[in-house]
């Protein structure tokens, strides 16, 4: 007999556990089209992250890992802030490059350090840290307050980053940037400054995103791992409204799609896993349809 | 050549520079011998005539086709960065069909074949295209996304519906002998080249000659203006873009499929999707100038798995050159377009 | 004697080759209003722009209250005490009033607006601008208030006001200059950037006029009368163009129309009908559902169209002259073999259109982007005309052009009246509606009333606000 609380427990603490590098990564590109720009470039700036963090920590343990993956994904994104930002280069194509370049550069340096199609690396990794009171909760407690410390910094950067987005003038000069340049200008705001900062900010959490996958969650690196949760991350940022709590939200929803996954196999369902593989896709796509979001994207998104 | 031909023509040869620089550049930080790496790249590409003819001229053929394809939605102003997965929807489906046209003469099978490969294209581009349409959905997203639905859905294939008969590897059974293309006596180089030519002219002539032609530029440089002054219903204009767009990019899948695979397993595409976004790109949407670039990058492709015997280079490292030069090339067009409006232009409302 | 409160002294500036400004002087005393007069292109915009930050000088200097500064950006400017209000509204639509206000106020006051900037402002001025209410939902009146309120809550003792009147109708526009003259009642000094001669009149103390750059009068408003000044802003050019800046219709033509006569319904405005061969003028306040209604007719078959943007909606400025002229035109027979497009034939009349409309080209390859507003303009009119339209809708036709396209274009459009053509023209200058018309059409609020014959400013300019409705 099935006891249902235990597969409960493990599909929500699966769930959260798959949604903190969306989530990440998603904050990171809400900050950046606040200000107006789409960044492409943040699934090369993740996988970036990943490779770096696992360079990091094969060098000096998990932190140096995500040290190394926050500094990568701000360098991707410099590269990309450069050209789509500072040259005023197309955003989408920019974006599109970086990531091509991304991928062929992480995949050639892993095989280069690493070799080729070899058994996968076992990295050290970060273990669950429960928080004492909060994880005796039954089901719930367990499944929330028991994971790694990365998760719980990306849940404190969102009422963070509201925070700022609503309550501090740098915030309304981002916002004010991300609906239309000129009239920012206007009133004094450096606006192309901002751009580049947001940008950057995207990179950093994009890179942290890939530590998150590397060390919080597969536990070593595989090329082309990302698999495309970088471009899951924006359908998240407009399921989510561009809004903090909207982004959260919709980053836990596609980690329970994926972490369904889990469930129904500890249930004896059996389907072709490709199906729950391509769920979140699907899931992204029709998040992208959804019209009303359409409304409230920022005015200059793309300019 | 005329100013803009010439200018295009050093645009490119800069990108290509810039490219192989930074490769060699990053190569001898990685610790590889540059000089040897690229001399194996040469070689790979150009070194004898097996390897011009069954390396560079085959991988080029796919780099066309689909190259041709995102040419075509990017001068609608649509970004279809999605041509790897209708490549894999085209191999799927020629596959599929090239295993039931044993009882069929060749020309019809192949036809056969080729018309399901584009069909298949055309129907994978086909959801993004409504979301675009009705929702004003990011093409660029969408299509990006199906992607990775796209090798999911070739992976289910070739483990499931569509695996050898033995069932023991994960590919499906070769295609019939009908459904393949004739080779060059000795070589891989298939039809599929002359096809690709023939697409290039043909899509030369549309968009040079014809008022669809016109339609299709008007609506890729200025929507509004052909929207309210051309009276050209520009959603449709788009739409019908990418649709093509889709079908010839399942068309580059289904000829891969029948001119040198004739079967599917995984991983059948080394990333011909993306490559062709450079290849459209660096010959500026032209479509006689993307059998030059795909050439190029047939060459670059079948070169670096030379590097990679001979060197040691892992082949993927070549993507780096790529990304590179798409960079070079967009911030041509940003100076270009610079230059332009320094021209003098009396001032009105000052 | 005290010092100017702000002082430009020498200002040249060039925009790659061409000079927008020649060693211009202005100087601005405190406590007046004064104005700044020239036609579009004469350099009035750009020279204020320097002196809010948001371009460089090439040579000058510039002195604030007599101490010379430095003023590299809007920032600078600010700084300084000088606010501008812009031709283009720059609130930012999805952002409140208090948000667009605390935007403006800036990172000085730190965080959250504390209210301590609105008790500077006269609470009149806050008047029926809710804190709350997104600023895309305001009205046009509404929008020009909030940007003064910008201007005014960092603190501005000089206000440079760059066409202010452009989008009001006569009322408001008023009410603006009302507001002004309290400004400088309590200390502030003002610049009041315009074309528009009734208004130097109306509230100016001083006034300078700029011609191509160069500063052709300077003097108390006083002593000058509207020919004098019409003739500083255009120089010695024909009775025409002086008439035209006055404002003063040429008669003549308008009593040629009515010797025309009408055959039939040429198209419906709401429910009035316009005949074959009338010119008829349309006014109306922005966002009064005018231009729904005009873009509307403009889709009807036998209807040429000359939008209002020129540059993205009109012409497509990497595409050569040529082929701007075939779009909309590619089933013409002239030039359409089945598929396929016979460019030659089409250039062959490009080249011909080019002489006839007096277009300044290179030739009919060259990009339309590379042409001047003026001739972007006819390139537009004369493909529309070329169309063999029975109605041509025209919005905002001379909008940034000079005296001289201005009075070309009008002149085609009476041309292409008197070959029997309904001519439909709206635009945002009330003055130029009632001088081209021979009949007003007024939209309020989606409707359309017919202004009374002879109706002047004051009667039309209350129809625009739908005062005076049953």
């Amino acid at each position: 007999m099935i006891d249902e609380s235990v597969v409960l427990t493990g599909f929500l603490a699966a769930a959260i556990r798959i949604s903190t590098p969306l989530l990440l990564a998603a904050t990171g590109e809400m900050l950046n089209e606040r200000a107006g720009v789409i960044n492409l470039g943040v699934e090369g700036a993740m996988l970036a992250g990943a490779l770096a963090s696992a360079l990091g920590a094969t060098a000096g343990g998990p932190w140096t890992g995500v040290l190394l993956a926050v500094a990568a994904g701000v360098l991707v994104s410099g590269v990309f802030a450069a050209v789509a930002i500072g040259a005023r280069a197309d955003q989408i194509i920019t974006g599109t490059a970086v990531t091509l370049g991304a991928v062929g550069l992480t995949g050639a340096v892993y095989r280069t350090a690493f070799g080729a199609g070899g058994p996968g690396l076992s990295l050290p990794t970060f273990a669950a840290v429960p928080i004492p009171g909060l994880s005796a909760i039954p089901v719930v407690g367990t499944a929330v307050f028991n994971q790694p410390l990365l998760t719980y910094l990306a849940w404190l950067l969102i009422p963070a980053v509201g925070w700022f987005l609503f309550r501090s003038w740098w915030g309304l000069a981002l916002r004010a940037t991300g609906e239309s340049i000129e009239a920012a200008r206007a009133s004094g705001v450096p606006a192309r400054r901002v751009q580049v900062l947001a940008t950057l900010a995207g990179g950093a959490l994009a890179g942290l995103a890939g530590a998150t996958l590397v060390l919080a969650q597969v536990g070593t690196f595989a090329e082309k791992m990302t698999a495309g949760r970088g471009f899951i991350a924006i359908a998240i940022v407009v399921l989510g409204r561009w809004h903090p709590g909207g982004v959260l939200l919709a980053a836990l929803l596609f980690g329970a799609a994926s972490a369904l996954q889990f469930a129904l196999q500890a249930m004896g369902l059996a389907a072709p896993y490709q199906l729950f593989l391509v769920l979140p896709y699907l899931l992204a796509l029709a998040a992208l349809a959804g019209a009303v979001g359409r409304a409230r994207q920022p005015a200059g998104l793309g300019r | 050549m005329s100013g803009k031909s010439l200018r295009a023509t050093i645009t490119a040869s800069v990108a290509l520079g810039a490219g192989f620089l930074v490769l060699a550049v990053g190569l001898a930080i990685a610790g590889y011998d540059p000089f040897l790496s690229m001399g194996a790249l040469w070689r790979g590409a150009f070194g004898s005539w097996y390897a011009f003819g069954s390396g560079t001229l085959v991988r080029a053929v796919p780099l066309i086709i689909v190259g041709l394809g995102v040419a075509l939605g990017f001068r609608a102003g649509a970004f279809n960065i999605g041509a790897e997965g209708q490549f894999y929807a085209g191999a799927i489906a020629a596959t599929w069909v090239g295993l039931q046209v044993a009882a069929w003469p060749g020309p019809l099978a192949v036809g056969a074949v080729w018309a399901a490969a584009a069909a298949a294209g055309l129907a994978w581009v086909a959801l993004p295209v409504l979301l675009k349409v009705k929702w004003g959905v990011l093409e660029v997203i969408s299509t990006l996304l199906l992607n990775f639905v796209a090798e999911a859905l070739v992976s289910f294939a070739v483990t499931g519906p569509l695996q050898e008969a033995q069932r023991v590897y994960p590919q499906s059974d070769p295609i019939a002998d009908s459904a393949r293309l004739p080779t060059l006596a000795g070589s891989r180089l298939h039809l599929g080249l002359l096809l690709a030519g023939g697409l290039a002219f043909t899509l030369w002539w549309v968009f040079t000659r014809t008022r669809a032609g016109f339609r299709l530029k008007a609506v890729g440089t200025g929507p509004l203006a052909a929207e309210i002054s051309g009276r050209i219903p520009v959603k449709r204009v788009v739409a019908f873009s990418l649709l093509v767009s889709g079908a010839l990019a399942g068309l580059g899948g289904g000829v891969e499929i029948s001119g040198v695979t004739y079967a599917l397993f995984q991983n059948l595409s080394p990333g011909y999707g993306f490559t062709a976004i450079a290849v459209a790109l660096l010959a500026r949407l032209h479509p006689l100038g993307i059998v030059a670039t795909g050439l190029l990058f047939g060459a670059l492709e079948s070169g670096a798995l030379g590097m990679q015997r001979e060197a040691g280079v892992p082949a993927v490292a070549v993507q780096v050159a790529e990304a590179v030069i798409i960079l070079v090339v967009l911030l041509a067009d940003v100076l270009a377009r610079r230059a332009v409006s320094r021209q003098p232009v009396p001032q009105e409302a000052a | 004697m005290t010092a100017p409160a702000l002082e430009l002294r020498g200002i040249s500036k060039a925009f790659g080759s061409v000079q927008a400004l020649h060693g211009a002087d202005f100087s601005l005393a405190p406590g007046e209003v004064h104005a700044l007069l020239g036609e579009n292109g004469a350099g009035k915009s750009t020279l204020m722009h320097i002196a809010y930050g948001m371009t460089g000088l090439n040579r000058g200097t510039i002195r604030v209250r007599g101490a010379p500064v430095s003023i590299r950006s809007p920032w600078d400017a600010r700084a300084l005490g000088i606010g501008m209000v812009h031709q283009h509204f720059t609130s930012i639509g999805a952002l409140t009033v208090g948000e667009n206000i605390e935007l403006a106020v800036g990172r000085r006051t730190g965080g959250r607006d504390d209210g301590r900037t609105e008790t500077a402002l006269p609470a009149r001025l806050m008047e029926g601008l809710p804190k709350g209410a997104r600023v895309d939902t305001l009205t046009v009146a509404q929008r020009q208030r909030l940007e003064i309120v910008k201007a005014l809550a960092t603190g501005a003792t000089i206000l440079l006001l760059d066409e202010p009147s452009a989008v009001l109708a006569p009322s408001e526009v008023e009410e603006l200059l009302a507001l002004v003259r309290e400004f400088t009642a309590r200390g502030g000094s003002a610049v009041l950037i315009t074309h528009k001669l009734p208004e130097v009149f109306l509230v100016s103390d001083r006034v300078t006029v700029l011609r191509s750059g160069r500063v052709t009068l300077h003097a108390p408003v006083q002593g000058q009368t509207p020919a004098s000044l019409a003739e500083a802003m255009i120089g010695h050019a024909s009775a025409r163009l002086i008439a035209d800046v006055l404002g003063a219709p040429d008669l003549q033509v308008k009593r040629a129309r009515e010797n025309l006569a009408p055959a039939g319904t040429a198209v419906r405005v709401g429910d009035i009908d316009v005949m074959p061969g009338e010119l008829v003028g349309i006014a109306a306040v922005l966002g009064n559902g005018q231009r729904e209604l005009l873009r509307a007719i403009a889709l009807g078959r036998g209807t040429a169209f000359v939008p209002e943007d020129r540059t993205t909606e009109g012409l497509i400025g990497v595409m050569s002259v040529t082929e701007n002229m075939v779009l909309g035109l590619d089933t013409d027979p002239r030039w359409t073999r089945g598929v396929r497009l016979d460019w030659s034939a089409a250039r062959a009349r490009t080249a011909e259109l080019i002489e006839r409309f007096g277009i300044r080209a290179l030739g009919p390859d060259v990009p339309a982007g590379t042409l001047s507003g003026g001739n972007q303009q006819k390139v537009v009119l004369a493909r529309a005309l070329e169309q063999a339209p029975r109605v041509l809708v025209a919005e905002n036709p001379t909008r940034g052009l000079d005296i001289q396209a201005t009075v070309e274009i009008h002149d085609r459009l009476r041309a292409a009246a008197a070959q029997g053509v309904a001519v439909l023209v709206y635009s945002t200058d009330l003055d130029e509606v009632l001088e081209l018309s021979h009949r007003v059409l007024v939209v309020h609020a989606g409707k359309v009333r017919e202004a009374p014959k002879g109706a002047d400013r004051r009667v039309v300019g209350e129809m625009m606000l739908g005062l005076g409705e049953r």
